[in-house]
């Protein structure tokens, strides 16, 4: 029982990560109408720069800040200069200029650092006793802080004036701006946002795991966007709640000797099968062609 | 009176709550002309949707030569001999005209050739090829575009992209065929001369057609009994001078 | 006339090939590299009747080839020490057959989903069956190496180049005699518009299947070929970076254009090697090995090439299909000036029928249709409690 109960805490702290990453990816589906998959990689980006700060100033919280500036500056760069160009193309072209850029990103960082690991020592969190069960701090910090973000995203998107007009350009873009919205403005800021958040995921993910290489980023990038399409791509609940849902499945496979080895297998196939029994994922819109 | 086509019995749909169509009855008989009309979202697509199998009704059921098709995909419709053109332009628009048309052809039965034998090249591949061409410009030829046949077919005027729809539904040599407002966007002489070309499909082909139009002078001059609906249901029914002339129809197109 | 090019070209270049083999023979790496190329043009002749002809964006080509390459390196260990006496060409023959069609039976299945999904959608599933693929040979238990690492027996370096360009032929003929015959109008009528297609009739399940399982099965050959060339197989061959260098084959070709991604997919291997073995040579003998800045570059340049290829992919990809440059495209294209120059003015009703254009280059994928999903055949609708546009 109290061994479940670790891994289900386990499992929705990285699912909490797997939630802040996809919904980056969501958020910009949803607005720009097209898969960023370069995402993974801005949190790469993000990793060396906490590295970076950490190493030369000893302050993890400084390189946090370094990491999410950096991050939004690449997130917002990027769209200006390889998608922006490609508004009103396929979809086909954009995904493939993201492919490049995603290569791109893993390229220069190999460049400058090297392909080896870089292993950042942290300050080691102890483990609490909550109810008789131990826990990581670590863990429960990361659980907690993605919570909060996402609480705030949420209202954030609700309540202001920003929000507001992201939901209205996500829902049609011409209309959007035929109200005197800048449509432009609006995805440079879900650009921005997208990558802060994953500056963040990625500030907790190395802090668990200290080794930053190129590819650091690539594969919880494919799982996070894996996430938020089986929470239905375009939705932010859902992107949490594949993101969460993401995580509790790989902790409780790597929690069982057997499972162990087949967890990435078993992580894709829950994707397949929620997609076959759901195609537009758990919380995602039905959409259909007008006929 | 000839044999029934189409029939459909208390036919309707809804969606979530919106009854779009109810109770729909209609009787289209070998050869007719047959107008569907209303005003604008009247649900009259919605009936053209149901009955290709884009839609799967939720009450009644409609039969094609007396065989119950409800429900059946939208292939399996087109085999049984009901082809569509679409309200919003739909070819296939990175081929050529003749290839358009040509795709309309592949399930025709004397046209049959097998995966292996096109991947060999077995002489049945080239017979068929041969004789599908020749039917395709013969098809292009009845809607007066076989000199475009090479174009590509986004590279027509919308007046000739409808035309090229009609032909490829001709194509799959339907029992019924049903235009979704045929002459929307095309200008007066146009207009006429689609009048004739469907005209001629019906009384040349003996193919019963069934179309849905908003220029009434388009539908009286070339249906020969129509339907009038408003919200989903039937105001009217009967030929085009006593339909369009009912009280009911006649406040619902001008309000009241 | 553009598939009898293909079959030239190809053709030629394997005559060349057995002439050289019986005749002097090649070196190893020149052995090595024609084997590469004849892969990477199944692959991606094989992956662009998914993604240019059928209009389905596939990212998990490498896992078909992955399949391939292990139930045929498997197999043809197991009948080594089975059949000690058996020929190895025979052996050779058996596996690539039962590991060409395993891997059609996992395009057969990974096409299922794609009859109810589409676009990013059908992407996102083909990537993780790619994973997925990855993951099992890596860990079954052992079976297939220690995490994963088959050693497979190889064949002759002089033949399996032969072999090779004698499969892309293989490859060549079946998936452009499919395109050039009314089964290639269904599968491109689909790609233009899967609702029109479905109403004139057109059975779209029976094709979507069949172009993944073929797609699948020339990948699995090539699969088999690269098990017999290397001393070892090992998962991470096939990752998903394998599978989105195929899919840059077929985009660079031009989407569509069978001997686009003939000419990509020889380009880019070609590439490939000569940027990170030809050319450490070069620099190994002309310039002393003290020289730092040399070294520098030399250990670098596998990572130099990876952002050339990234720019390049960027800048074409930009400059193909940016709505800002199409007047630009427009007036300077290579086509046209080749055009100009090789040949008269033409009469476009001249043309025999459209023989000619039966791969007309872009694939408009609309941002709609991409949306779209579940449009299952007559399925009752019910909107989700969000869905507040339907009419």
């Amino acid at each position: 029982m109290e061994q479940i109960i670790t891994t289900l805490i386990n499992g929705l702290s990285a699912g909490g990560t797997y939630a802040m990453i996809a919904l980056g990816y969501t958020m910009v589906y949803g607005i720009a109408k097209m898969l960023n998959f370069a995402h993974g990689d801005v949190i790469m980006v993000g990793a060396y720069a906490l590295f970076v700060m950490f190493t030369t100033t000893g302050n993890p919280l400084l390189g946090l800040v370094v990491a999410v500036v950096l991050c939004v500056i690449f997130g917002v760069t990027i769209e200006r200069l390889a998608y922006r160009p490609l508004r009103g193309a396929s979809p086909l072209a954009v995904l493939i200029t993201a492919i490049g850029v995603s290569s791109l990103l893993q390229a220069l960082a190999q460049m400058i650092f090297g392909a080896g690991e870089k292993k950042p020592v942290f300050y080691q969190f102890g483990n609490v006793t909550i109810f008789g069960i131990s826990i990581s701090l670590l863990t429960l910090i990361t659980l907690i802080a993605s919570a909060i973000i996402m609480v705030v995203l949420s209202l954030f998107v609700k309540y202001t004036r920003t929000g507001r007009a992201m939901i209205a350009v996500s829902e049609d873009r011409g209309a959007a701006e035929l109200m005197g919205i800048s449509v432009n403005k609006i995805i440079v800021i879900t650009f921005a946002i997208g990558s802060a958040l994953a500056a963040v995921a990625g500030f907790f993910m190395v802090w668990k795991a200290p080794n930053v290489t190129p590819i650091l980023g690539a594969m919880p990038g494919i799982k996070a966007f894996a996430a938020a399409v089986i929470g239905g791509i375009g939705s932010l609940p859902g992107a949490m709640l594949g993101g969460i849902l993401m995580g509790v499945v790989e902790s409780f496979s790597s929690s069982n000797t057997y499972t162990a080895p087949y967890t990435d297998a078993i992580v894709f196939a829950v994707l397949i099968l929620i997609l076959l029994v759901r195609p537009s994922g758990l919380l995602g819109k039905k959409r259909r062609e007008k006929v | 009176m000839s044999k029934v086509v189409l029939k459909t019995e208390n036919l309707g749909i809804s969606f979530g709550g919106l009854k779009a169509v109810q109770n729909l009855d209609l009787e289209i008989h070998e050869g007719q002309l047959y107008g569907l009309v209303g005003p604008n979202g009247a649900g009259k697509t919605t009936v053209f949707n149901m009955i290709t199998g884009v839609y799967k009704p939720t009450a009644g059921k409609f039969f094609l030569d007396g065989e119950n098709l409800t429900g059946k995909t939208q292939e399996a419709i087109n085999h049984k001999g009901i082809a569509r053109t679409f309200q919003n332009i739909r070819l296939f628009n990175n081929m050529t005209v003749i290839r358009n048309v040509l795709v309309g052809l592949h399930n025709q039965p004397e046209f049959k050739c097998s995966m292996i034998s096109s991947v060999f090249r077995l002489p049945r591949h080239f017979k068929v090829e041969k004789a599908m061409r020749e039917r395709a410009k013969e098809i292009l030829r009845i809607v007066g575009l076989e000199e475009e046949r090479n174009n590509l077919s986004c590279n027509l005027p919308y007046g000739k992209q409808r035309k090229l729809e009609i032909a490829r539904a001709l194509a799959t040599n339907p029992r019924l065929l049903c235009l979704d407002e045929p002459a929307a966007g095309m200008n007066p002489h146009e207009t006429a001369e689609l009048m004739d070309i469907i005209r001629h499909i019906s009384s040349e082909y003996k193919i019963t057609i069934l179309l849905i139009e908003h220029d009434m002078k388009f539908v009286s001059g070339l249906c020969d009994e129509i339907t009038v609906l408003n919200f989903g249901t039937v105001l009217a029914q009967g030929t085009p001078d006593i339909a369009l002339n009912d009280p009911e129809v006649i406040k619902a197109y001008i309000g009241g | 006339m553009e598939h009898y090019i293909n079959y030239i070209a190809v053709g030629a270049f394997t005559l060349y090939l057995i002439y050289t083999s019986f005749n002097g023979g090649f070196d190893r790496s020149a052995s090595s590299l024609y084997t590469d190329i004849g892969v990477a043009i199944i692959l991606a002749v094989s992956l662009s009747m998914v993604v240019g002809f059928l209009g389905e964006l596939s990212l998990g080509h490498a896992g078909f080839m992955c399949v391939g390459a292990y139930v045929g390196g498997k197999l043809a260990v197991l009948f080594t020490d089975a059949f000690t006496n058996l020929d190895t060409y025979i052996i050779f023959a058996i596996t690539l057959a039962i590991g060409g069609l395993t891997a059609m039976l996992c395009g057969f299945v990974i096409g299922l989903p794609a009859l109810r999904l589409r676009g990013d959608y059908l992407a996102i599933v083909t990537l993780a069956f790619g994973e997925i693929v990855r993951n099992v040979f890596r860990n079954a238990g052992g079976y297939f190496g220690n995490d994963g690492k088959l050693s497979t027996p190889r064949l002759d370096n002089q033949i399996l180049p032969l072999i090779t360009f004698g499969l892309v032929l293989v490859t060549l003929f079946v998936t452009q005699n499919i395109i050039r015959s009314k089964h290639g109008r269904a599968i491109t009528a689909i790609r233009d518009s899967e609702i029109a297609a479905k109403a004139t009739g057109i059975n779209v399940t029976k094709y979507k299947l069949i172009v993944f399982a073929i797609a699948a099965l020339f990948a699995g050959f090539a699969g088999v070929l690269s098990s017999y060339k290397v001393n070892k197989i090992q998962p991470d061959t096939f990752d998903y970076n394998y599978s989105i260098e195929i899919l840059v084959m077929v985009v660079l070709g031009g989407m569509g254009s069978v001997n686009g991604s003939i000419i990509a997919a020889t380009v880019i291997t070609f590439l490939n090697k000569f940027l990170t073995t030809d050319l450490v040579t070069i620099l190994n003998e002309n310039f002393n090995s003290s020289n730092g800045v040399i070294a520098y570059i030399k250990d670098s340049l596998p990572v130099i090439k990876n952002i050339i290829y990234a720019l390049i992919l960027i800048v074409i990809v930009i400059y193909n299909n940016a709505p800002a440059f199409k007047g630009f495209r427009e007036k300077y294209n290579i086509k046209n000036l080749f055009a100009a120059i090789f040949r008269r003015k033409q009469d476009p009703a001249k043309h025999q029928d459209d023989e000619a254009k039966w791969n007309r280059v872009p694939t408009k994928i609309e941002i709609d249709e991409v949306l779209s999903v579940d449009i299952q055949p007559g399925s009752p609708y019910n909107p989700d409690k969000s869905e507040k546009e339907e009419k």
